[in-house]
């Protein structure tokens, strides 16, 4: 059986690798797919530390079960801009969407 | 230490969540987040969560992905396959760096390391029970989010005949 501390460092270099993808990609998609995966690092913490209590707790888990809805819902809407920009600018490059900055 | 079945996952997690960020044609970075998210849930069986982990493999690799995908079909083109990072992106492995090993140097330094692991596990009816019980207001505005969540793609995703070209405008 694996230690928390084992888990808390997966969801570190996730969390990491989410960062890096965000920062450094301009693919409206590919940063999408880096939100989910910040979002699962932090879903993978929640269920780590809820197993890790020292009496039985299904409040971790239950939150985990929350925040998988609403990344789903969030996803939706993600997918959505990214089809309406794609319509305005015939591409999903983000430094294209030129009307959106200031 | 960590054992073997960890070891595996955590490695497969991991390289396919670089993969779907690094890997030039996206379709097949989508698979490799898919993947990912396998892991994930994973994780969660190994962690004794088994319906958190059933629900992981429904919403996740069963429906954005399924999602994800349709997306990149509606709105893919050869010409993003290379597009040119630069300086950004040490500036971003700079940053991940600096996240994971700061963040790995706060963990190992906490008493985190020494939390034993308890014999305890936690039953699908206890979180549906807490669910429906003490729950119940969260559950019920998690449902309104996800109908205006759903409400809200489908207006924003809405082909307009009368008006084609008025998104340029406004």
């Amino acid at each position: 059986m694996a230690a928390i501390i084992d888990y808390v460092i997966v969801s570190a270099i996730l969390l990491a690798i989410g960062i890096y993808g965000l920062t450094v990609k301009r693919n409206a998609i590919r940063m999408l797919f880096a939100i989910e995966i910040i979002v699962n690092a932090a879903n993978l913490n929640l269920v780590a530390f809820s197993r890790n209590l020292p009496a039985p707790n299904a409040t971790g888990q239950t939150l985990a079960l929350f925040s998988i809805a609403i990344a789903a819902a969030e996803v939706a809407v993600g997918l959505a801009l990214i089809i309406v920009a794609y319509r305005i600018y015939r591409d999903i490059d983000v430094k294209e969407f030129r009307s959106m900055s200031g | 230490m960590a054992d073997p079945a960890f070891i595996a996952v955590a490695t497969i997690t991991v390289a396919s969540a670089i993969i779907a960020l690094e890997f030039r044609e996206i379709l097949y970075g989508a698979i490799a987040l898919a993947i990912s998210l396998l892991g994930i849930a994973m994780f969660f069986v190994l962690l004794d969560a088994t319906f958190v982990a059933m629900f992981q493999i429904a919403v996740y690799v069963g429906a954005v992905i399924v999602l994800v995908i349709f997306t990149i079909m509606l709105v893919r083109r050869e010409a993003w396959m290379a597009v040119p990072e630069g300086k950004r992106k040490i500036m971003g492995l700079i940053i991940m760096f600096i996240t994971m090993f700061g963040l790995g140097a706060v963990f190992i330094g906490s008493g985190l390391t020494q939390w034993s692991v308890p014999e305890n596990t936690v039953t699908f009816t206890q979180i549906g029970e807490q669910m429906l019980t003490y729950y119940s207001p969260a559950l019920i505005a998690m449902a309104l989010t996800l109908a205006a969540a759903v409400i809200g793609a489908l207006v924003l995703a809405k082909v307009d005949l009368g008006a084609k070209e008025s998104g340029r405008n406004n």
